[in-house]
């Protein structure tokens, strides 16, 4: 395992995403840096993929928009050791799709080769992204599009090179689903705020409150996101028992906004820390906390 | 229980969100379809008969029989409701929808042939439905956006990336993750995650059901081949499914071979549709299959002049027989399913769909083959030969004119004195 369960030590931890590459890859590591700066404890740092069947508007743009400023997977991998050159030491968690796992390290292989390999005994496998993406510095993954019933050649893959699986628990999943996650889940659970895709929003559903109730007895740390873009939010869901909040969409508006008059970087931090100071605010709220 | 996976392929990978309404669907599916609870499936029957118009003729096509030297009929599922098999799916999709107490039901579509098709059924099961078509699909196919909105539906465009199915399945796919407690999600091909693939070819299954039927009645033996054209493969494994274990039937899957084949990694497009005979293994839209793919694994545009294969995927079924050996992946190009549009019009008087164009259109090669076995003495094939016209070319007239008069195709009539 890696050192991504220990983030949520202490004070509730911001888990901050951002695409990789929007708009480009020098300014993703400049934000990263100021979003750490800002007080976030584990920076989700997607992977542009085409199909980001996830994704509400605000990210499915700065997908496109990194994917077409030319981000890559190997390009991927060169940014996260870049950053851990640069001295970042929050864990880094990889948010992506399926699909970009299952090809890398296959593209070496000739077409041919590929064909009938794709026909034959060599189904498909995570293994050499898992492997790189260890080396380059990544402490574990999300994606999105991986059920748990899906999972397994992934998580023997994360088990092999010590780097944890993070599963998403939604408003809709049924108990059964929810003990097979926690038996397999590592570093924290995601847990899904809203129905539906990531996107800012005004409020703070009453989902996450149920899902936080039913995993009341677990022991890994429980991150909630999908919608969350102000302190205020982040103070209640942490008051309602969540180790952690996820942000992405909230984020990354204001590189949307302000990457082209520069202050977007300033506004990252800013905005880590309103909601770093929310979540350590419900720290306070909580029932645990009012005992002791 | 129902087949989850074929060999790697298909299986379930889907936001977590989706998961419940999948072992629902896959629940809803076995009961009312496979134990026919409550007659779903005597009134699926019935409906398919009466709205439908189902069975559909097994028809010898005496002029192309002659042209070729060996006996070619057609499946006519250009005469199905609403002009092609698209019905057979979306009716008992939405049927089923009906059964499980959903409000609501939405679809993707790209040419518009599946959305027409689920706005047909909803209107007529009296059913909410909403249709996502990206923007570049709309602006194309305006006359199948009209037909939709006669029969109620709202139809969502759908702006991001090309603005075409690809991106019309993530947004019906998002849409659903949103509302599964009272939508059901009609997907308009063998795609998409278990129990998909399997139950939209149980629903077009009854295409090879009834030829297998009448080649038994009407030519007293089974075809020595079927040829079905493949884009996600709906029509295709329905014309295969009843086939399958009959050994000695090959199936033909003839994909759109657009004006060229391969992958363009650097603009992440490729000039065809060939997912089956030249893609690779990766995932989309919720199952593992056969895709057309950067090596990096993004997913490219994919390009055909009929707008119904134009998709980068193909159902995992489809990709496993082929895998197997069963099924033979070919491919025609731009042209010659043009030429075959036209040939089919002028000499058996029938207007193809430019998807079931591409059917037709293998027809020249595969004679060419049994004419050269003829020639070298080896034991040729003699058998009748079956196509299904998948669907009827109305639909596809602006793009024929079009095309036919940029390009030199054969049969193609000189409009120009008319100008
Ligand atoms: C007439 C017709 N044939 C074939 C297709 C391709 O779909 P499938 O491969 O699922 O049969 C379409 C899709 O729109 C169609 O309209």
């Amino acid at each position: 395992m890696s050192d991504l369960a220990s983030a949520f030590d202490g004070e509730p931890a911001l888990v901050s995403y951002i695409a990789a590459g929007d708009p480009s890859a020098e300014q993703t590591k400049e934000y990263v840096h100021a979003l750490v700066e800002g007080g976030s404890d584990v920076i989700e740092l997607g992977l542009p993929f085409s199909e980001p069947i996830a994704e509400g508007p605000t990210i499915q743009r700065a997908v496109k928009r990194a994917l077409d400023a030319g981000m890559t997977p190997e390009r991927y991998l060169d940014l996260v050791r870049e950053l851990r050159e640069e001295g970042v030491e929050v864990p880094l968690v990889c948010m992506t799709y399926y699909n970009l796992l299952l090809q890398h390290g296959q593209a070496s292989r000739s077409d041919d080769d590929r064909a009938s390999a794709a026909g034959c005994d060599a189904r498909a496998s995570p293994e050499a992204f898992v492997a790189d993406a260890a080396d380059a510095g990544i402490d574990g993954f999300v994606i999105p599009d991986l059920p748990v019933d899906e999972a397994d050649d992934l998580k023997a893959a994360c088990d092999e090179h010590g780097l944890d699986l993070v599963f998403i628990v939604a408003p809709t999943t049924t108990d059964d689903r929810l003990e097979r996650m926690l038996s397999k889940a590592s570093g924290f659970v995601y847990v899904q705020g809203r129905m539906g895709t990531t996107g800012a929003r005004d409020d703070v559903s009453e989902d996450a409150h149920g899902s936080l109730d039913r995993l009341r007895k677990s022991t890994i740390p429980k991150a909630v996101g999908f919608g969350i873009s102000a302190g205020e939010h982040a103070r209640e869901i942490v008051a309602g028992g969540a180790d952690g909040i996820i942000v992405g969409s909230a984020f990354v508006d204001l590189i949307a906004e302000h990457a082209a008059d520069g202050t977007a970087a300033e506004r990252l931090r800013e905005k880590a820390r309103e909601l770093k100071d929310g979540a350590v605010a419900g720290a306070k709220e909580t029932p645990e906390s009012q005992s002791t | 229980m129902s087949q989850k996976t074929f060999g790697d392929y298909g299986g379930q990978y889907v936001p977590e969100a989706l998961m419940p309404a999948l072992t629902e669907l896959e629940d809803a599916y076995q009961r009312y379809v496979l134990e026919n609870e409550d007659g779903f499936v005597d009134e699926f029957e019935e409906r398919l008969r009466d709205f439908g118009g189902r069975p559909t003729p097994l028809q010898r096509a005496d002029n192309l029989s002659e042209r070729y030297g060996f006996d070619v009929y057609l499946k006519r599922e250009d005469l199905v409701h609403g002009g092609a098999h698209k019905l057979n799916n979306a009716l008992g999709q939405a049927l089923l929808a009906k059964y499980m107490g959903k409000e609501r039901v939405i679809a993707e579509t790209g040419a518009g042939q599946h959305g027409t098709a689920t706005a047909m059924a909803c209107a007529s099961l009296d059913l909410d439905c909403e249709i996502y078509m990206g923007r570049t699909d709309i602006n194309r196919q305006r006359p199948n956006v009209y037909r939709m909105r006669i029969h109620g539906a709202d139809v969502n465009p759908v702006d991001i990336g090309s603005g075409t199915l690809k991106e019309a399945t993530n947004e019906a796919m998002r849409d659903w993750s949103r509302t599964v407690e009272d939508t059901h999600y009609v997907i308009g091909s063998v795609v998409g995650p278990h129990p998909f693939p399997t139950m939209v070819r149980d629903f077009q299954s009854v295409i090879s059901e009834e030829a297998r039927e009448q080649f038994r009645a009407q030519v007293g033996r089974l075809p020595e081949a079927v040829i079905a054209c493949a884009g996600g493969g709906s029509n295709t494994m329905g014309a295969f499914h009843h086939f399958v274990d009959d050994e000695d039937v090959d199936l033909y899957a003839v994909e759109a071979g657009g004006s060229g084949l391969g992958v363009d990694n650097e603009e992440s497009y490729a000039p065809n549709s060939a997912s089956l005979g030249t893609g690779t293994e990766g995932v989309l839209h919720g199952a593992r299959t056969k895709l057309l793919q950067t090596p990096e694994g993004q997913i490219v545009e994919s390009h055909s002049v009929s707008a119904g294969l134009d998709y980068a995927g193909v159902g995992p079924e489809l990709a496993y027989l082929v895998d197997e050996g069963r099924v033979t992946p070919v491919n025609v190009d731009d042209d010659a399913a043009l030429n075959a549009f036209h040939r089919l019009a002028t000499r058996e008087g029938i207007i193809p769909a430019l998807e079931s164009s591409h059917a037709l259109a293998y027809l020249e090669e595969y004679a060419e083959q049994r004419s050269a076995e003829h020639a070298s003495g080896d034991a040729p094939r003699a058998g009748p030969v079956m196509v299904n016209v998948s669907g009827r070319g109305d639909k596809d007239l602006d793009t024929v004119i079009e095309e036919s008069t940029e390009r030199d195709i054969a049969n193609a009539p000189d409009m120009e004195v008319y100008q």
